[in-house]
């Protein structure tokens, strides 16, 4: 069973690179990752599966919250959260298999997003596993092509942001005066 | 009035209001507009001849002032040359700002004349880097770096500015303040856990405090102080905590870990209740981790919330600040201390006396011998000169562990080594950088001959500032740590350990316009020293000590700390 962290980062260059760092300087893998916009553009949500025991993914989730960019790095694994996941499928259809694939696809709710003489290409969203049947069904009727958006999640709670307050910056006179010339000269 | 002025002026008036008076570098192409800024601004820029050694005595500078410390390398291979410097800050949570120059914001990516991507090297050994793609986010990107420097668990951060935004004008107004959102420290301390973390240390019947660099990184000495006396517990500092009680406390032990103190071993595997502060249960440390303390509970005090747990899994932790956490546990204490004093008071005495039996049963002695110069001998001698009050900067080896076991430190800022890293070549610039920021004090530059051979290009910044570092050579003619473990675990099967063509100190120090000095009998040690700390300039003193001496005791690795290894095995294996 994995497991999913979910991230609020600040949307700055380099953000995605230390998150990712936590894990793969410690050699873990990472099974899927998202990252897109929220509705604030400054910020980002990131929703990372990994398959790591309880006591690693509590120690990378502190060193993720230990990021400047990270706003929060909470663990969705044992908190109440809807997981989603997409997939795109092209499937080759001849003639007799057309009105059966479209059968199966409006059984896992897949959506036909293009038709054409070759075949169609379908659109399904659900939990990881539902979309691992839908396609081993598709894969008995011939070649597919299999493109996954990898998981995102929400969580159910809501859980308090906290976040750090503006901080005043030091404002030291100079050590001694500008010289005419030559300090370091 | 017109405030128009160039990203470099820019920097430096930023560098100004953090109270930066001296940087550490080498220029070069890219930072040419920086040094141009520099040559009339009231920043003191010392020239270093390595750029890995201006990140070193940077740490060197910040150590001794528990202030930041400021590096600065041109792009390329000035910047990927900072990066042991880096990581060396970053395992030993020492707050330092390095400034680096890229390449021409237009030519990044181009594999441009000495680019580097050194945002993307430096990711993993800085607490935080930037690069900044944009003038007006100059003086705001400045004061970030600092304040993420100092704030929290301290460490470096490197700020990465293009040639072509220190030459570009902007505006500049003074930023009054940074907006972090992300960045949190926690330093109060849960008041719940404080309340039982007193509770729990007035119900032990052996205490044991181990603190570590976090006392000294949040100026905790005093608060620390109170606090052993109160609960009256042994207390040992770990490598980078030397001098956060005084050594010459009755409740200080010494150092524990690999080559600590049989006494603070024991103490440490026999305590009931293991008050860790401001450490991070470091293999050195801990030995075989499944076997350490293990009658304790454990309390840890980290500022890091990552480190609670990341080792030992504490029975109570506290994220805070050591000094406020510490202020606030002694105030607890206070107010809880229990009726029953005779009662407590006995099994206290009980355990007092256990360790001072552990003391007296193998305490930590100087070898001294009359034939020869021991290096225990020599690094005792140096501190009965310092008499717990000179800097003394340690590169990394063998004669690093002898002086921490047996170098007294009465105040926080006078031991600067280079511990989780353990880079050897550390010992000279971070000297160069503590006498710099402590001109008042004595300095010793304790190197092995192995670290001084990769040191002996800032001979020259010792001499053209005159900074009157007393430089102590141990040198025993090879690298003899890796010699000690081939010694004992390898089959005494030596190779690539001897360090033959030592250069002629006396010729060596004269080269760069100063005294030196080559000793090997023990009747020269004490005059010898003491002619160098009298020198008013640098001084040069190779010390010819015995070849064969080990540091005892020792923890092999995968032992449990109390399974020492106190003095040499006899005989020594013969190599198959």
């Amino acid at each position: 069973m994995l497991q999913v962290i979910s991230l609020l980062v600040e949307n700055k260059p380099g953000a995605l690179m230390r998150i990712t760092g936590v894990l793969s300087c410690r050699g873990y893998n990472i099974e899927s990752l998202t990252v897109a916009r929220t509705l604030d553009p400054t910020l980002s949500r990131m929703t990372i599966v990994v398959d790591l025991d309880a006591n690693l993914r509590s120690q990378v989730i502190k060193q993720m919250n230990k990021l400047v960019n990270v706003l929060q790095a909470s663990d969705l694994t044992e908190t109440p959260a809807v997981t989603r996941e997409m997939v795109l499928l092209r499937v080759r259809a001849q003639l007799p298999t057309r009105s059966a694939i479209l059968k199966e696809a409006e059984i896992f709710g897949a959506r036909v997003v293009d038709s054409s003489v070759e075949g169609f290409a379908l659109e399904a969203t659900g939990a990881p596993e539902k979309l691992d049947e839908f396609i081993d069904v598709m894969r008995s009727y011939g070649d597919i092509e299999v493109t996954r958006s990898g998981m995102v999640a929400v969580s159910l709670e809501a859980k308090r942001l906290r976040l750090a307050p503006p901080i005043p910056t030091k404002n030291d006179a100079l050590k001694s005066q500008p010289l005419n010339g030559v300090i370091n000269g | 009035m017109s405030n128009l002025m160039s990203g470099a002026r820019m920097l430096l008036e930023c560098l100004a209001r953090e109270g930066v008076d001296c940087i550490f570098g080498i220029p070069g192409g890219v930072t040419l507009p920086l040094y141009d800024a520099l040559y009339d601004y009231p920043i003191r820029h010392i020239l270093v001849r390595h750029e890995e050694n201006a990140a070193f005595a940077a740490q060197g500078y910040a150590r001794a002032t528990g202030g930041v410390g400021v590096c600065c390398a041109t792009s390329g291979p000035g910047a990927t040359n900072l990066v042991t410097g880096l990581v060396n800050a970053i395992m030993d949570s020492v707050p330092i700002v390095a400034l680096t120059g890229q390449v021409h914001s237009k030519l990044i990516g181009s594999d441009a004349f000495q680019e580097a991507d050194t945002f993307g090297i430096t990711r993993s050994c800085t607490k935080h880097n930037y690069l900044v793609k944009n003038i007006n986010d100059l003086p705001q990107v400045i004061h970030e770096a600092f304040y993420i420097a100092a704030t929290g668990r301290p460490g470096p951060v490197l700020v990465d500015i293009p040639k072509d935004i220190f030459q570009s004008q902007a505006h500049y107004a003074p930023v009054s303040s940074i907006h972090l959102p992300g960045y949190k420290v926690y330093t109060e301390g849960h008041t719940g856990q404080i309340r039982r973390a007193a509770q729990m240390m007035w119900d032990a019947q052996r205490p044991f405090v181990y603190a570590g660099g976090g006392i000294i990184a949040s100026g905790a000495s005093d608060e620390l102080r109170e606090f052993v006396e109160l609960l009256d517990a042994p207390a040992v500092c770990t490598l980078m905590g030397l001098g956060a009680l005084p050594s010459s406390h009755p409740n200080f032990i010494s150092m524990p870990g690999m080559h600590g103190s049989y006494a603070a071993n024991m103490g440490m595997s026999h305590c009931d209740l293991l008050i860790a502060l401001g450490v991070r249960f470091d293999d050195r440390v801990t030995g075989r981790l499944s076997a350490f303390a293990p009658h304790a509970k454990v309390i840890h005090v980290d500022i890091d919330p990552s480190e609670i747990g990341k080792n030992r899994t504490p029975d109570l932790p506290i994220v805070g600040d050591a000094k406020r956490v510490l202020r606030r546990i002694v105030k607890v204490l206070r107010e809880l201390q229990p009726q029953e004093g005779q009662r407590r008071a006995a099994a206290r005495a009980a355990w007092w006396n256990q360790i001072h039996v552990w003391q007296q049963e193998h305490p930590l002695v100087p070898a001294v011998s009359s034939s020869e110069i021991k290096p225990q001998h020599l690094v005792a001698e140096i501190d009965r000169i310092s008499d717990g009050r000179a800097i003394v900067v340690s590169d990394v080896g063998q004669h690093e562990m002898w002086a921490a076991q047996f170098i007294r430190f009465n105040t926080p800022g006078l031991w600067i080594c280079s511990g989780g890293l353990g880079s050897m070549g550390f010992g000279l610039p971070a000297a160069v950088g503590a006498q710099f920021a402590r001109p008042d004090k004595l300095v010793f530059a304790l190197l092995g001959d192995g670290g001084f051979q990769m040191s002996i290009p800032e001979l020259s910044t010792v001499s053209s500032h005159g900074l009157p570092i007393k430089i102590i050579v141990v040198n025993n003619g090879c690298l003899g740590m890796v010699r000690q473990w081939q010694e004992l675990f390898y089959n005494n099967r030596l190779c690539g350990v001897e360090l033959e063509c030592f250069p002629d100190a006396e010729k060596l120090a004269a080269a760069y316009g100063f005294n030196g000095r080559t000793i090997q009998r023990p009747e020269e040690l004490s005059p010898a020293l003491e002619q160098a700390a009298r020198a008013p300039g640098p001084f040069l003193l190779n010390v010819k000590v015995s070849p064969h001496e080990n540091v005892y005791p020792m923890v092999p690795v995968g032992a449990a700390i109390d399974e020492m290894v106190l003095e040499d095995p006899h005989p020594v294996p013969v190599p198959k």
